[in-house]
């Protein structure tokens, strides 16, 4: 990756103030053995700003009732928040109609509903599903349990050796098998951002439909469905800064409408006798049971969040400071960087050549800095490069080049204890 | 260094995970084991060749932090040449010292060398890292030949 110079960073109205913006997130202020907190592994998850601690104590204190159910007033408040959250998600992701978006609990449970769902109805023995070599596990395993179940052919596009993915024979891919595409957008493990319009654009000349995993891109790439022109879009709430256990899938609506339930229960159904059931419309067929009400509202105001600092300054400063740790990285004995893309946000995973991962993050745990030390739930992928596990420091909107320095002094003394 | 920091890292262990002991595939074993962590990805492969119920050698190749090639390192050293039998109860006794169960110094004093390792109980998400060639030397001497998957 080139290093370029520095530039202030603006968010067209006001400076981009960082200090600023770390005051909005009470757990930073906090010291870990003593030093204070270098919170680097958002890209596991993202800590949260006052406003989404705020909203779901708000929810719990004055809010609290089922939605879609009672005719009394607590109800209609809270389906009323419920179904605002949704518009506000639509609009963050420029979806046609807010009946595309549905509630999951994560990536991971929309990923499972349309491997599940579709996959059932429309995929059978012999047909091809197109994966990438650097999915994470949860779009990966879905589809080798429907692909066991139905017979079906899982086939692979490579990596190279800078993590990008080989796209040049792309075409080659498809054939009249070819049923299915689910695509990791931006890589965990190695921060690259794949061609992903190159891929969709390829796949609809195939009549392939294609899922879209955005857990690590909806906090750093604006997205717009529409323009993209992804059939299904998996993302989860904890990324961007709003609580665990909620997440989205953004579906087409003729797909979402021509596929059956993934599960069965209330607020799904239009009638119910004992013998068989018709179904709610969407997206309420694929919401069974009550839904995390109370953090589905706290993800709009994540969203809100987010919007107020603005997707493309934070986008900014995370390539800022990501340009500036991979040229110090670079200066350190011994360390090799995993994932050299030309296209990468966010994400910086290095290894050194005898130090192994995990004594590098108990070693920067005393200095209070987190990083993530593993196979980042990308097993295969670490397989092709050839290593166990990588270090990996991930930014977020409230990380600092100050921040950056601790974790380049804390890696040295590593080195120096391992010399 | 932190006191903490320095007590689960201590010299012998970084000697032991810089240069390892019986870091080599053993060519004349009779029996063998494969352990694997999940949650790191450490993999160790375990030769062991047992005569007459006796450890008579035994080594280990594999790809792991400091705390494990380390505990791999002295774990063949100390178990080379002892009964089968004493090498299970070697195995019980440092299990107990990593999980913090071992009672007091003279239990401490039995462990020798073995005590560097003191420290892995004040770090709960490195106990596996430790055990992991134990678990799998075990595996090996009871001839199980499929793939040890620690679970803590």
């Amino acid at each position: 990756m080139s290093v370029k110079t520095l530039t202030p960073l603006t968010t067209g109205v006001d400076e981009y103030n960082v200090e600023k913006i770390r005051k909005d997130f009470p757990i930073l202020a906090q010291t870990i053995h003593g030093k204070p907190l270098v919170y680097l592994d958002n890209a596991a998850t993202a800590q949260k700003p006052q406003a989404v601690i705020d909203s779901i104590v708000e929810y719990y204190t004055s809010m609290n009732a089922n939605v879609h159910r009672g005719v009394h007033h607590l109800s209609e408040v809270s389906t009323k928040a419920f179904e605002d959250a949704r518009i506000k998600i639509k609009e963050f992701i420029n979806a046609k109609s807010e009946s595309e978006v549905i509630f999951t609990r994560g990536t991971t449970e929309a990923i499972n509903l349309v491997a599940a769902s579709y996959g059932r109805a429309f995929l059978k023995e012999g047909d091809e599903i197109i994966l990438t070599g650097m999915e994470h596990h949860s779009n990966l395993v879905p589809w080798q349990l429907i692909a066991k179940e139905k017979q079906l052919k899982i086939k692979i596009i490579p990596v190279d050796d800078n993590g990008e993915l080989v796209l040049d024979d792309l075409e080659n891919f498809f054939t009249e098998k070819t049923k299915f595409a689910a695509i990791n957008y931006v890589s965990n493990s190695l921060g690259t951002i794949n061609d992903v319009k190159k891929i969709i654009d390829t796949s609809h000349l195939h009549s392939v439909p294609v899922l879209l995993d955005a857990a690590q891109t909806v906090n750093h790439l604006e997205i717009d469905v529409q323009k993209l022109d992804c059939d299904f879009l998996a993302f989860s709430g904890h990324k961007l800064y709003g609580p665990t256990g909620i997440g989205i899938l953004y579906g087409k609506k003729s797909l979402l409408d021509s596929m059956p339930p993934y599960m069965g229960g209330g607020d799904m159904i239009a009638k119910v006798t004992y013998s068989e059931s018709t179904y709610n419309e969407l997206p309420h067929k694929f919401e069974a049971g009550t839904s995390n009400i109370a953090d589905a509202i706290a993800l709009g105001a994540a969203i809100d969040y987010v919007k107020q600092i603005g997707l493309e300054a934070i986008a900014h400063h995370e390539n800022c400071l990501l340009e500036y740790a991979t040229a110090e990285l670079l200066n350190l004995e011994g360390l090799k960087i995993i994932g050299t893309a030309k296209n990468k946000c966010g994400v910086i995973s290095f290894v050194f050549d005898t130090i192994h991962p995990h004594d590098v993050g108990t070693f920067l745990d005393f200095e209070g800095i987190a990083v993530r030390t593993g196979h980042h739930c990308t097993q295969p992928l670490m397989h092709r490069f050839g290593i166990p596990a990588t270090t990996r420091a991930s930014f977020a909107m409230y990380n600092t080049k100050n921040e950056v320095d601790i974790l380049i002094n804390g890696l040295k003394r590593v080195i120096k204890v391992f010399k | 260094m932190n006191e903490e920091l320095r007590e689960l890292y201590q010299q012998v262990i970084l000697d032991h995970n810089k240069s390892p002991r019986n870091f080599k595939k053993l060519d004349h074993h009779n029996h063998f084991a494969e352990g694997y962590n999940p949650l790191c990805g450490d993999k160790i492969d375990v030769y062991v060749q047992i005569e007459d119920g006796i450890v008579k050698d035994i080594s280990f190749q594999g790809t792991g932090c400091a705390i494990s090639k380390a505990s791999a390192s002295l774990m063949s050293s100390l178990v080379k040449g002892k009964p089968v039998a004493e090498a299970e109860i070697l195995f019980e006794k440092f299990h107990d010292l990593i999980t913090g169960k071992t009672a007091d110094e003279n239990a401490l004093e039995e462990l020798g060398k073995l005590a560097v390792f003191a420290g892995v109980k004040d770090f709960p998400t490195r106990v596996k890292c430790a055990s992991l060639a134990w678990h799998t030397m075990q595996s090996a001497i009871k001839n199980e030949t499929s793939t040890v998957t620690i679970e803590e």
